[in-house]
């Protein structure tokens, strides 16, 4: 191996990615040494440490030098050494090494690689947002309380998969949590994990190009993760010969820099590349620093001071008698208990980590409790609250569940009688509420695409190598905090990563952090502008605000002291046990039967309907069973709810699927039953079979739908909605229809709601990419006209001229019957919804319900769109309409913004009427990535919240976690119901 | 009209011509600044937003939802910081924006601006829309014909200096003589249209000249250098503050420049009319005028096209004519929400061109460009197969080192392009 001696031009590559540096040394093609290790963002002086460990390998001769890599490249410039770009440098490796190689991927720590050979080569890299990569397989094994070594060994066992959004880690985090909490087993996890990363590489990389060949998997992650490989095998359906997992997977880009470095005729010693580097610190421009979150000792002691006083009494309970309360939050992240005594003190607290296990690790507490308890305290009455809430109910018998909003506020009431805003801030969800007139009036809640949360920092710390209280406290000391912004954790992965090249310190990132997490709450899910917007009295509490840099920067931000409970980490789990104080016998577990406790759990799939939900299914020692992951009660072995509330949702469903074809002289046409067709089928329907077409709906989305089109879409980021589309062609081809349809529409139908009356450019134009990216609509005839549907004699006219040219037997005086039939078709189908609209309304006003209108668009009302969130809203007791059921009851809104869009002017018409009914609630669905609806969002609630109403946003994506969404709508139940008590009061 | 007019809209009045100073947001220094001084002439004062930094950013971020596209955060934040900075009395102070009133979510950069003044707290500072559709009342700003013909020669010289610019500061002997050079003319045909006086076309035609000959004449070392076309949302297209600077990078890179010009967004709105009664058979009327408009920018632009080519020296420009062919067999040119068929058209025409290397740059999320963008790469790549093109993604959170590390791939593979091609040549 030792090379000392000899003349030859060695090269020298340097692999500096996100997480990991890479050295190596090559002769030739042949690599003489070789070296991975993390750099934990220390950069320059990792790179310098690993040079200078082959310093006898280098010493005394020349050789050519390249720094490759996204860490590497602001080190390369400071220090004046050749960079080479890593997909290229992978590119040069595989060329030189494998060259009938037809597709590279290449996963590194924050970033994904495809380079597609045959056919011209392209190589690609992941967007700006993108998950399922090293950073977010690493984020994974945190959660699951596992190394990535298990968690790869786990995954090996698994038998079935889940899906989980890969997106970014935020996303996925709000899949797993609840799958952790309802107890799926590790190792089915671990695999869907690596699944999500499998999918996200496909449909953000491939981006219509098949994946096919000889495959070669390079990086860290596909290096170490036996899992992953296995999943990327299968899904691309490989074998062993052309899917190609080389030795030096986790050196290729080192590799190709060293090779690279050839064509610069630089060379180099060892002590000129060692001197290059060590001259590279401090050469770099400094970004945008923040001021320091003390500027002295004395604030920092005065500040400790002032947040010392809001504590709570303890007793002890090894010498306490008496009766006692217990409160249980189970959160996303963590188990929090607190045992109360009748003065309110607390005698017991617990707060953990759930080590991917709440129900064993709350089954321990719970011994404990009781052993401590002895036979002087009683326990009269227990609530659980949280995410688990459910599962933790179940199996140890709780009295009462309470919802995470309602715990907070009576938590909080018990510090501040005046209350009225509290943040709470935990490890993965931000909530707000103001407080007026004693009830909760308003309820804002973190996206998925904003969260910012407190474990978003742990994981930061760990990454970095410290704890997250070593962190913080390093924080406090930071002189000039980065400026990290206030966008998504993947966006701070970056941004952090442009600081690390900037050379910031350890303290100036834990800092800029805590401002990023608190200016996150503040301005993108408070959206407030000033302090004065919040309120007079403010507490904040969640687990992350025992972190003083984050509490520090609120206060900075908000410029002016809150309050923060000293068990701001506890509050959930203290209001639950207030909450209690209303039980006299407790049906909590007794200590015998928590002896003989045990839980299993195992997964199923649901067969009562199309949906197939992924059920799991919880058994306990004694027999009970606990179902969860269905969308609605049918197979969860319960009888079905006597008469179920009307649901437009469910109607307009029905109405749809009532519009079947018939033979006709033309043939078949095959219509994709996405975007604005759910508002226009019935128009469409008409049209050809007036025409002699059989008109052919693709069916309900399914989550199959999905995936069969996935590789086709060329924007990964679009919304759900139309990337469901693909599918759905690929559906109709299936089946072997060979003419489809689905028209570009500039312009929707005009209800003069607004200004215009125009579609997003999404609905309008999507059929012209599906033109361009679904090879396989070249081998049928895709009819996607430009036509017009707002005059009877345009739309003829360009019906006509498009059918015409299809069918040259097409007349133009068929074509205005089509349109006469069609136009009918859809005014009765919209009579029909509005006169439903109306029988719903009355019918919730007879009976005493309350109302909903869920306020969308016209495909949410698609099962896997929507996710069932109609049906879960039916389940609560709420009679559900649809916007555009109700919008005719008010007049046009004259709104604050440009009010142009069909769908949306009926949307602003359904919030005014949610204003003048008082047993009407508006609750929007906004699809992730419509981009519209950062507009109509703060105008509907700009509508509502004036009149007194609550503004209630469900975001959904591609998978969405109903979990997180009954909670929503249970803590929207709660306040509505709270503020009622204070009205009769 | 009530139900159509926001209840927050302030007109701009006739008084307030006297007495208000108006705010422009900067897109494109060297076209702006000579449309400043058209609008002196009129008697609008105006002033060109210069700022950057972070507390552009960070107002936008505070006053605008953070999911609207980045090109509203950064101008509506440049608004408020300007005020805010205590260089404009709010009393005394309008804002102007153009609104295209397209389907596009951008149309509503008016109402967001709006609504961010109020929460700020200068709800009294008017803003003017300035519309050719006339969405708006404003009876102070009269866009009156001898103020158009203003409007548009300052587009015409600007497009002809950008392009100039562009193929020369890449080869300049001495830094930054191209743009000194083009500040010079900026500065002397500001003054030419700001003089009040009735503009000659012949005169106009003579500076056309003129122009390009002290172009011609500057130091340059010419070298066979990339070239990279830059296409995409108009405002991260053109904007350094929107781009990180994307021209600077690339020129830093060696690579020239290629960026279509301004005139070429106009002739795609007024030419999107004709095409509405075309294709859609709506609005004949609109149509007949707009088809008017079209022809006359368009002849303006091939006089330009026409100099060029006499001169010789520099690669004039495409002619709209061309451009609309273009999209043929990728995307209808009924697609006119955002820069719609015109984005696919600009990168097929670069490729036509010899310009194989192409940045589509837009705000993270842009909704139109997932369809003429992103959604007409693999069309565009199965026509042109030598085609290098990489989307770049603008937005508040995203760093320059993900984004410059995403266009040193392109130009990776550009640069060996480039061999091979001379390789080939030789």
């Amino acid at each position: 191996m030792t090379a000392s001696g000899s003349s030859a031009l060695c090269s020298l590559g340097i692999d500096i990615g996100s997480t990991t540096a890479k050295v190596v040394l090559m002769e030739g093609n042949t690599v003489l040494y070789e070296k991975y290790e993390r750099h934990l963002s220390q950069v320059r002086t990792k790179a310098l440490e690993m040079i200078t460990e082959i310093r006898d390998l280098l010493i005394g001769r020349a050789f050519t030098a390249a720094i490759s890599g996204s860490a590497g490249l602001g080190l390369a410039e400071a220090a004046g050494l050749p960079f080479v770009q890593e997909v290229y440098a992978t590119g040069e490796v595989v060329k030189a090494l494998e060259p009938d190689t037809s597709v590279v991927i290449e996963l590194g720590g924050e970033d994904a690689k495809v380079i597609f050979f045959a056919g011209g080569t392209d190589e690609r890299m992941n967007g700006t947002c993108a998950g399922g990569t090293g950073a977010f397989i690493d984020q994974m094994a945190i959660l699951l309380n596992m190394t990535v070594d298990e968690m790869d060994a786990a995954s090996l066992q698994h038998t079935r998969l889940y899906p989980i959004a890969s997106r970014c880690g935020v996303f996925a985090k709000t899949d797993i949590q609840p799958l952790l909490n309802q107890g799926a087993a590790k190792a089915d996890v671990a695999a869907s994990i690596y699944q999500a990363v499998v999918n996200q590489t496909i449909s953000g990389l491939a981006q219509g190009r098949r994946i096919s060949g000889k495959v070669m998997f390079l990086g860290g992650p596909l290096h170490y993760c036996q899992g992953l490989r296995d999943r990327f095998r299968e899904t691309l359906k490989l074998t062993d010969e052309t899917a190609v997992f080389p030795e030096y997977g986790r050196f290729a880009v080192a590799m190709g820099a060293a090779m690279f470095s050839r064509k610069d005729s630089r060379q180099f010693s060892y002590e000129t590349i060692t001197k290059a580097l060590a001259n590279a610190e401090g050469a770099v421009t400094v970004g945008h620093r923040l001021p320091p979150l003390f500027a002295s000792e004395d604030e920092y002691l005065a500040f400790r001071d002032r947040h010392a006083k809001a504590t709570v009494e303890e007793d002890d309970i090894s010498s306490y008698a008496g009766d006692a309360w217990l409160g249980i939050d189970c959160g996303s992240t963590t188990t929090k208990l607190a045992l109360i005594s009748d003065e309110n003190r607390i005698l017991y607290s617990f707060y953990s980590s759930n080590r991917g296990n709440p129900v064993e690790l709350v089954r321990e507490q719970l011994s404990k409790i009781y052993e401590l308890c002895g036979d002087r305290i009683t326990i009269r009455g227990s609530a659980v609250t949280g995410y688990g809430e459910q599962l933790i109910e179940a199996a140890f018998q709780v009295d009462a569940g309470v919802v995470e909003t309602i715990a907070h506020y009576t938590a909080a009431r018990y510090f501040q009688p005046d209350v009225d805003f509290i943040l709470d801030i935990g490890g993965q969800d931000i909530k707000c509420f103001r407080i007026r007139n004693g009830a909760i009036d308003s309820i804002m809640l973190n996206e998925a695409c904003s969260s910012g949360c407190g474990s978003f920092i742990e994981t930061f710390a760990r990454s970095m190598g410290y704890g997250i209280e070593e962190f913080a406290a390093l924080g406090l000391r930071g002189k000039s905090p980065v400026d990290l912004g206030s966008r998504c954790t993947v966006f701070m992965n970056s941004s952090v990563k442009q600081s690390q090249k900037e050379g910031a310190t350890v303290e100036d990132i834990s800092a800029g952090l805590s401002v990023s997490v608190v200016k996150n709450a503040v301005y993108k899910v408070i959206r407030a502008s000033s302090a004065r917007e919040l309120g007079q009295h403010i507490v904040v509490q969640g687990g992350t605000f025992l972190n003083d840099a984050v509490l520090r920067a609120f206060e900075m931000e908000m410029d002016g002291p809150v309050i923060r409970p000293a068990i701001a980490g506890l509050m959930g789990a203290y209001g639950a046990a207030l909450y209690a104080r209303k039980f006299r016998k407790s049906t909590l577990l007794s200590r015998e039967s928590l002896a003989s406790f045990s839980h299993t759990s195992r997964a199923a799939v649901c067969r009562g309907c199309t949906n197939q939900c992924r059920l799991i299914i919880n058994t306990f020692a004694d027999g009970r069973r606990l179902i969860s992951g269905n969308q609605c009660q049918r197979g969860l072995g319960l009888d079905a709810p006597d008469a179920e509330l009307p649901n437009l949702y469910a109607y307009k469903r029905d109405y749809l699927a009532g519009l079947t074809g018939r033979p006709g002289k033309r043939g078949k046409i095959g219509i994709p039953m996405a975007l604005g067709m759910y508002e226009l089928a019935p128009l469409w329907h008409a049209v050809f079979t007036e025409l002699g077409y059989e008109v052919v709906f693709s069916r309900l989305s399914t989550r199959r739908t999905y995936e069969r089109g996935q590789f086709s879409i060329p924007s990964d980021t679009a919304c759900y909605p139309a990337k469901i589309m693909h599918g759905h062609m690929e559906e109709l081809m299936d089946e072997g229809l060979d003419t489809l349809f689905y028209p570009v529409l500039t312009y929707n139908v005009d209800e003069q709601g607004g200004t215009n009356h125009y579609n997003c450019p999404i609905v309008a134009y999507y059929s012209e990419l599906l033109n361009g990216n679904m090879d396989r609509l070249k081998e049928v005839t895709f009819l996607y006209p430009n036509l017009n549907i707002n005059s009877p004699r345009a739309f003829t006219a360009t019906l006509f001229e498009a059918m015409h040219r299809h069918d040259p037997s097409v007349t133009r005086g068929e074509c205005r019957r089509a349109v006469e039939a069609g136009l009918e078709a859809y005014d009765r189908f919209r009579r029909d919804v509005m006169a439903e609209g109306e029988r719903a309304v009355a019918y919730a006003r007879a009976e005493g319900k309350r109302i909903m209108i869920l306020a969308g668009r016209p495909y949410h009302i698609d099962p896997e769109i929507g996710h069932g969130i109609d049906k879960l809203a039916v389940q609560l007791g709420f009679v559900v309409v649809s916007e555009d059921s109700v919008c005719h009851l008010e007049e046009p809104q004259r709104t604050r913004v440009l009010n142009q869009w069909t769908y949306h002017s009926r949307l602003y018409r359904a919030a005014r009427y949610a204003t003048h009914h008082k047993d009407t609630e508006l609750v929007q669905l906004v699809s992730f990535g419509c981009g519209i609806d950062a507009i109509t969002t703060d105008e509907c609630r700009s509508i509502l919240e004036p009149e007194g109403k609550f503004y209630t946003q469900l975001k959904i994506d591609e998978i969405t976690n109903l979990g997180a969404v009954r909670i929503r709508l249970r803590s929207l139940l709660g306040a509505l119901e709270a503020k009622e008590g204070e009205e009769t009061a | 009209m009530s139900r159509k007019q926001a209840p927050n809209y302030i007109p701009f009045t006739k008084e307030m011509k006297k007495t208000h100073t108006i705010l422009i947001p900067n897109m494109l220094p060297m076209h702006f600044k000579m449309i400043m001084a058209v609008m002196k002439t009129y008697g609008y004062d105006c002033r060109l937003l210069e700022t950057s930094g972070p507390s552009v950013v960070e107002a936008g971020l505070k006053y605008v939802h953070n999911d609207t596209c980045y090109p509203a955060i950064l101008v509506i934040g440049q608004f408020i910081d300007a005020i805010r900075s205590g260089a404009y009395d709010p009393d005394r102070t309008a804002l102007i924006l153009f609104q295209t009133g397209g389907g596009c979510r951008a149309s509503n950069y008016i109402p967001l601006l709006r609504k961010a003044l109020e929460r700020a707290g200068y709800s009294q500072v008017p803003v003017i829309s300035l519309s050719l559709a006339g969405m708006e009342k404003h009876p102070g700003l009269e866009l009156t014909l001898p103020l158009m013909h203003g409007l548009v020669y300052a587009l015409l010289y600007g497009d002809l200096l950008m392009s100039l610019v562009n193929q020369c500061r890449t080869y300049e002997k001495e830094k930054g003589s191209a743009q000194a050079l083009a500040a010079r003319w900026v500065e002397k045909l500001g003054t030419e249209l700001g003089s009040g006086s009735r503009i000659r076309y012949s005169d106009v035609k003579r500076n056309y000249r003129e122009i390009i000959r002290s172009f011609a004449e500057l130091p340059v070392e010419r070298f066979p250098a990339v070239k990279v076309g830059i296409v995409g949302e108009i405002f991260v297209k053109y904007s350094p503050l929107g781009n990180n600077d994307l021209e600077q990078f690339l020129v830093n890179e060696k690579a020239e420049v290629v960026v279509p010009g301004l005139l070429d967004f106009m002739m795609y709105c007024t030419y999107n009319n004709v095409l509405e009664y075309r294709i859609r058979k709506d609005r004949w009327f609109s149509s007949v005028i707009n088809s008017v408009a079209t022809s006359y920018l368009s002849r303006k632009k091939n006089d330009i096209i026409r100099i060029m080519e006499e001169e010789g020296t520099f690669t004039p420009m495409t002619r709209f004519e061309d451009t609309i062919r273009c999209p043929e067999g990728t995307i209808g040119i009924g697609t006119k929400m955002g820069e719609g068929w015109l984005l696919t058209a600009e990168m097929l025409e670069l490729g036509h061109s010899g310009v194989k290397n192409i940045v589509c740059t837009q705000p993270f999320g842009c909704l139109p460009n997932h369809i003429c963008g992103k959604g007409m790469m693999k069309p565009i790549k199965e026509h042109n197969p030598d085609i290098n093109i990489v989307a770049i993604d603008y937005d508040a959170g995203a760093t320059r080192v993900n984004q410059e590390n995403r266009l040193k791939l392109m130009l990776s593979n550009a640069r060996e392009n480039l061999e091979k091609e001379l390789a080939a040549e030789n």
